[in-house]
C-alpha cells in the first residue's frame, strides 16, 4: 500500500459536532481556505507546532458517512485515500455518540489510524451522560481524548496524542465487522479474490473494496472497471446475487443490512460500562423548549420574519458608514491620480478604468463582512436550520430548498439588498440542483443599486404612487424568481429534489472568535477576486465606453464653439472661465469615466457663459458616447429593442449597467446631454424624461421590468462563477437578459394593445 | 402493536422503526442518519405547514419531508 504522507493529519467529523471550532482552536490564524480542485467544496488547511514538529492539518468537509453520494463525502473519502494522511482526528459529539460513531466505524474500516476527540463532554455531563473514554478507546483500540473545543480544554492532550501517531507512522489496519450470515461468507470470498489479484490493493484494503461492491458504490466500481474489467464484473455479479437473495428472503438490500450491522456494532460497543445515563433520555432540554416557541405554528413564522428583518437591517445599516469611508477613500485616490498624472488615455484608464472599477467592487466589502457575520451567527447558533425546516414546504413547491430563502432576502428580497453577498449565501445550500436554481434567480431581486434607477423612473412617471409601485416591484421580483426557478427545475435542472433529512442541532452560542474567522475568510476570498477578474472586466468596459472617441473634425467644432463664447465673455469673468474651459475642454477630449459621475466644473462667476460652456461640454460628451463602441452597439441594438420601446440612449445605459446597476443613471444623463448626474442627482434626468414626449409611463414600466430581470452586474456574475462554473455565469447573463427582453416586450406591447401607451 | 407509516404518526407519539423501505441514495441517507430498524424515536413536531416532520432519536433532532417519511414504517407504542 502507498506510504502515508509525513506530518499530515486530517480532521473528520459530522456537521455540527464542533469541528470548525476545534480546527480554529488548533491552528489559530495560521490557516488557508481554498477549494478542492475543480469543485466548490471548501478546503481548509492549517498548521500547528507540537514537540518541535510542524503538523499540517486539513479540515475535511463535515459528513455523516463516507459513501459516495454527496460531494462532501466523496471529497473527504478521496482525500483520505489519495493524499494518505498519517492519521485522522475524528471529532465526536459526546452528547450524540451513536450517530457520530457511525462515521468513526467507517473510518476504521478504511484502516486509517484514528484518534477520537470526544467533544462537548461538558454538555454531555450536563445532560447526565457519562462516557468512559478509556474503556471506549480500549474497545476500539485507539485513543479517545475527552475535550471541550469551545474552551480549548483537552486540546493539549489531543495534540500530544496526535504527535505520537505522527511519530510512529503505522500501516493501515482495517477494522473487521461481522455483517451476519448472509453477507460475511460472500465478503470473505470476495476479499480473497481481490487479494489474489492485487485488485486496487495499492491504495485500498481488500475487504473495504469488497464491501463497497456489495454497497453498489458507483465510484469504487468505476475505478475497479478501469483497473480490471473482468474481475470487476465478476464482483458485481456476486454482489447482484447477494442482493437478489436478500430481497427474496428478507425483503431487504445489502446496504441496509450493512448499515444495520454497523449500528449494531456501535450499540454493542457502548453497552456495559461505556455510557452511563443518569436521568431519562427524552427529557426536554432548553434547546427543545426554545424550539417549542421558535418553530411553533404561529409564533415560529412571526419570529422568523423579525429575525430575518433584523439581519437585513443589521447588514445594511451598519455597513453604510464603512462603505462611505471606502467610497470616499477611492474617490480621494481618484482625485489624487487625476491631479498627479498627465492628461491622456493612460490617466483616464487609471482613474476611470482601474480606480473607479475596482473601487466600486471593493466598496461592497463592508457589506459582505456584515452579511457574513450575521449569517455565520445564525448558522452557528443553529437557527438557520430551523428557517430551512419552516420554509421548506413553500420553497419546495418551486423546486427549491428551505435554505434558498436567505439568498433571496439578502439579494434584495426586501428591497435594497445586494446580490453579491446573496449569491455567496447560497453556500448554506448543500445540493447542487437547488443551489444553481437559487444562484441564477437571486439576482432578480431588487438590490440597492437598482433602487435609485427605479426611484428616478417612478418619480418621472408614477408620481404620488411611489410606495405602491415599489411594493409591486418587490412582489414582482419574488414572483419572477420563484417562477423561473420552477421553470429551471422542470427543464434544465430537472431531477428529484435532494433528500431533505436535516438535523436540527441544539441551539448554541457561537464564539466571537469563530465568527470573526468565518467572516474574514469569506471576505478575503471576495477581495482577492476583485483584484483579478473584476479589474480586467472594468478595463474592458471603460474601453467600450471611451473609444474610439470623437473624430478630429467634430471635436474642432466643439472647440470653436467654446472659443466663441470665451471671446464674447466680459473681461472680469474671463480668467476663471478660461480655466474652467480649459479643464472642461481637456476633459471632454479624453474619455470620461463610465463608472463615476465627475463633479461638474463650477467655478464662481460668469454663470451665463459658463452654463453655455457646460452645455457644449455635455453635448460633446453625448456625441462621444454615441460614437463609442458601446454607443454603436446601443444604436445597433435598437433594431431589436424597438420592440420594448428602447432607443439607443436607453440601450447604452443598460449596457453600462452590466458593470454596476447604479451607473445606468449617469450614463443616461450623459446620453441626454445632461452632464454627469450622480447618485442622488437623478432629479434633472427624471424631469427630462417626464417632459419627453417619446416616453410614457408604460415605456418606463417596461424599462423597470427589464432592469429588474436582465443580466446580473459583473461583481455578481463573478461570484456566480466562483460558486458554480463559468458556464453558469455566462448562462446567467444570457438567460436573464433574454427573460428580461421577453417579459418587458410583453409588458410594452401588451400595454400598447390595451391602449395604455 | 400497529405498524404504521411515519407520516401517519401524531405529534408526541413514540415508536420503534420496523422497516426502511427505501433503497439507493434516499435509503442510504436515511440509514446514515441512524434510522435503522429497532431505533426508538419520538415525533417532536411538524413545521408550520405540516411538512417536514421533526423526530427525536439517539439524542438528536432530525427533520424529514413527509415524502421521505413514507419510506419509514414504525411500530407505535400505545400510551
Amino acid at each position: 500500500m502507498d506510504h502515508p504522507r509525513e506530518n499530515l493529519i486530517a480532521l473528520a467529523g459530522n456537521p455540527n459536532c464542533g469541528k470548525t471550532t476545534l480546527f480554529n482552536a488548533i491552528t489559530g490564524a495560521r490557516q488557508h481556505v481554498g477549494n478542492y480542485p475543480g469543485i466548490t467544496v471548501e478546503k481548509k488547511e492549517g498548521y500547528c507546532q507540537v514537540n518541535g514538529r510542524q503538523i499540517q492539518l486539513v479540515d475535511l468537509p463535515g459528513t455523516y458517512s463516507l459513501t459516495a453520494y454527496s460531494l462532501e463525502e466523496l471529497v473527504a473519502r478521496n482525500f483520505l485515500i489519495q493524499d494518505r494522511p498519517c492519521a485522522v482526528i475524528n471529532i465526536v459529539d459526546s452528547s450524540n455518540l451513536e450517530r457520530n460513531l457511525y462515521l468513526t466505524v467507517q473510518l476504521l474500516e478504511l484502516g486509517i489510524p484514528v484518534l477520537i476527540a470526544l467533544n462537548m463532554v461538558d454538555m454531555a455531563t450536563a445532560r447526565g451522560v457519562e462516557i468512559n473514554s478509556e474503556e471506549l478507546g480500549r474497545r476500539l483500540r485507539l485513543r479517545v481524548i475527552p475535550m471541550v473545543a469551545r474552551t480549548g480544554s483537552g486540546k493539549a492532550e489531543l495534540l500530544e496524542a496526535a504527535a505520537q501517531l505522527v511519530e510512529k507512522v503505522t500501516d493501515w489496519e482495517p477494522l473487521y465487522i461481522s455483517y451476519g450470515p448472509d453477507i460475511d461468507p460472500v465478503l470473505d470470498s470476495m476479499e480473497a479474490q481481490i487479494r489474489a489479484a492485487a485488485f486496487l490493493t495499492d491504495s485500498l484494503p481488500a475487504r473495504w473494496t469488497a464491501l463497497k461492491y456489495l454497497e453498489a458504490d458507483e465510484e469504487v466500481i468505476r475505478k475497479g472497471k478501469d483497473k480490471d474489467a473482468t474481475l470487476s464484473s465478476k464482483l458485481e455479479e456476486v454482489a447482484g446475487q447477494v442482493s437478489k437473495h436478500l430481497q427474496k428472503t428478507l425483503d431487504s438490500y445489502p446496504e441496509a443490512i450493512i448499515a444495520d450491522h454497523r449500528y449494531g456494532f456501535i450499540s454493542a460497543l457502548l453497552k456495559e460500562g461505556v455510557v452511563k445515563q443518569s436521568h431519562k433520555a427524552d427529557r426536554l432540554y432548553l434547546s427543545d423548549q426554545l424550539d417549542r416557541v421558535l418553530t411553533n405554528r404561529f409564533f415560529g413564522p412571526v419570529i422568523m420574519m423579525l429575525i430575518i428583518y433584523a439581519v437585513y437591517k443589521f447588514t445594511f445599516t451598519y455597513s453604510k458608514v464603512p462603505v462611505g469611508w471606502l467610497e470616499a477613500g477611492f474617490s480621494e485616490l481618484g482625485r489624487f491620480a487625476d491631479s498627479s498624472l498627465p492628461p491622456g488615455p493612460f490617466k483616464s484608464l487609471i482613474v476611470s478604468g482601474v480606480i473607479d472599477g475596482v473601487g466600486g467592487v471593493l466598496g461592497f466589502v463592508p457589506l459582505i463582512v456584515f452579511m457574513f457575520f450575521a449569517i455565520a451567527f445564525l448558522e452557528d447558533t443553529g437557527y438557520l436550520a430551523r428557517v430551512a425546516y419552516m420554509l421548506d414546504r413553500v420553497f419546495r413547491t418551486f423546486g427549491l430548498h428551505g435554505s434558498s430563502v436567505m439568498a433571496y432576502i439578502i439579494s434584495g428580497g426586501i428591497a435594497g439588498g445586494c446580490a453579491v453577498p446573496g449569491v455567496l449565501a447560497t453556500r448554506t445550500l448543500r445540493s447542487s440542483r437547488e443551489r444553481i436554481a437559487t444562484l441564477i434567480t437571486a439576482p432578480f431581486m431588487n438590490c440597492g443599486a437598482k433602487l435609485p434607477v427605479f426611484a428616478m423612473l417612478i418619480a418621472a412617471f408614477f408620481r404620488e404612487k411611489e410606495a405602491q409601485v415599489m411594493f409591486l416591484l418587490t412582489i414582482l421580483s419574488w414572483v419572477a424568481a420563484l417562477l423561473i426557478a420552477k421553470l429551471f427545475r422542470s427543464t434544465i435542472l430537472r431531477g428529484p429534489s435532494t433528500p431533505f433529512l436535516l438535523e436540527l442541532p441544539p441551539y448554541r452560542l457561537p464564539t466571537f472568535r469563530g465568527l470573526l474567522i468565518h467572516t474574514w475568510e469569506r471576505a478575503w476570498q471576495y477581495v482577492r477576486k476583485a483584484g483579478t477578474i473584476i479589474l480586467a472586466i472594468s478595463i474592458i468596459f471603460w474601453a467600450l465606453m471611451s473609444f474610439p472617441g470623437l473624430p478630429e473634425t467634430e471635436r474642432k467644432i466643439y472647440d470653436e464653439e467654446r472659443a466663441s463664447i470665451l471671446a464674447v465673455a466680459s473681461q472680469g469673468v474671463k480668467e476663471p472661465l478660461l480655466n474652467a474651459g480649459a479643464s472642461a475642454g481637456g476633459e471632454a477630449t479624453q474619455p470620461k469615466s463610465p463608472f463615476k459621475p465627475q463633479a461638474a466644473v463650477n467655478p464662481a462667476g460668469g454663470s451665463g457663459s459658463l452654463a453655455s460652456l457646460q452645455e457644449i461640454d455635455n453635448e460633446e460628451a453625448q456625441a462621444a458616447l454615441k460614437n463609442s463602441i458601446a454607443g454603436r452597439i446601443g444604436s445597433g441594438l435598437t433594431l431589436i429593442t424597438s420592440v420594448n420601446g428602447f432607443d439607443w440612449r436607453t440601450n447604452v445605459a443598460l449596457l453600462s449597467g452590466i458593470a454596476a446597476k447604479e451607473i445606468i443613471i449617469s450614463t443616461m444623463g450623459t446620453a441626454y446631454s445632461l452632464g454627469r448626474t450622480g447618485r442622488g442627482e437623478q432629479i434633472p434626468l427624471s424631469r427630462r424624461l417626464a417632459a419627453d414626449s417619446s416616453w410614457s409611463p408604460l415605456k418606463a414600466f417596461a424599462l423597470i421590468i427589464f432592469i429588474m430581470l436582465y443580466a446580473p452586474c459583473l461583481p455578481t456574475v463573478t461570484c456566480i462563477i466562483r460558486e458554480s462554473t463559468w458556464r453558469w455565469g455566462l448562462f446567467s447573463m444570457c438567460f436573464n437578459t433574454l427573460t428580461a427582453f421577453i417579459v418587458s416586450a410583453l409588458v410594452y406591447r401588451g400595454g400598447l394593445w390595451l391602449g395604455l401607451g | 402493536m400497529a405498524v404504521v407509516l411515519l407520516r401517519e404518526m401524531a405529534k408526541g407519539q413514540t415508536g420503534t422503526i420496523h422497516r426502511v423501505t427505501a433503497s439507493g441514495e434516499i435509503g442510504r441517507r436515511i440509514r446514515d442518519m441512524g434510522l435503522v430498524p429497532g431505533t426508538r424515536f419520538k415525533v417532536q413536531g411538524r413545521a408550520p405547514l405540516k411538512d417536514p416532520v421533526a423526530i427525536r432519536l439517539r439524542n438528536f433532532t432530525l427533520t424529514l419531508r413527509n415524502s421521505e417519511s413514507d419510506f419509514i414504517e414504525a411500530e407505535v407504542e400505545e400510551v
